[in-house]
């Protein structure tokens, strides 16, 4: 299975999908930390992966949305956007209106 | 050391820019505030998207961490209530 499948079914089985660098419990990074926190705060469900485990995620993951950074915030198969959106999607409260919309 | 206004004259010369400031002193972690036509119609994630190609592969070696807030120049004008 190629890299970009393997990220495709990622997305597709995970409705609320984080690639972050670390986990929830131990973010390695201060932005992936900030992306984990928001959508902690919400009452939601949410998968990660830890793109430190896996190189070719890490890279892949970058061509596959055409952003240079981690982490990512995929909701529903959608790319939401970096730590900086995400951050501002839960301020405006965006993203609690984006993950509830079934 | 990479310094924060060689990354705003790279996104300058590929971003038609109304207002730029990066800042960022420790040479690997900048926050960036770009007004821009552009951005007009544009969701925030292309807007940034519009940023991240101005810089071309810069983000994949020498810039650790680059914060972004885009404005259109109507958002701009209203947050600085000109």
């Amino acid at each position: 299975m190629t890299t970009n499948a393997r990220i495709k079914k990622l997305i597709d089985d995970n409705e609320v999908l984080l690639f972050m660098k670390g986990n929830p419990t131990f973010p390695q990074c201060g932005f992936s930390s900030v992306a984990c926190q928001a959508l902690g705060a919400l009452d939601t469900s949410f998968e990660t992966v830890d793109v430190l485990q896996d190189p070719e995620i890490r890279e892949g993951i970058k061509a596959y949305s055409s952003w240079p950074t981690i982490p990512q915030l995929y909701i529903r198969g959608e790319f939401i956007g970096g730590a900086d959106i995400i951050r501002e999607l839960y301020e405006s409260g965006e993203l609690a209106k984006t993950i509830s919309k079934e | 050391m990479l310094q924060a206004i060689e990354i705003q004259k790279i996104i300058e010369t590929n971003l038609n820019c109304n207002f730029i400031k990066v800042n960022g002193d420790d040479g690997t972690h900048f926050d960036a505030v770009i007004v821009s036509d552009v951005f007009n119609d544009q969701s925030m994630i292309k807007q940034h998207q519009l940023v991240y190609s101005a810089l071309g592969n810069m983000m994949q070696s020498e810039i650790h961490a680059l914060s972004i807030k885009t404005y259109t120049p109507d958002e701009w004008s209203k947050k600085n209530n000109i």
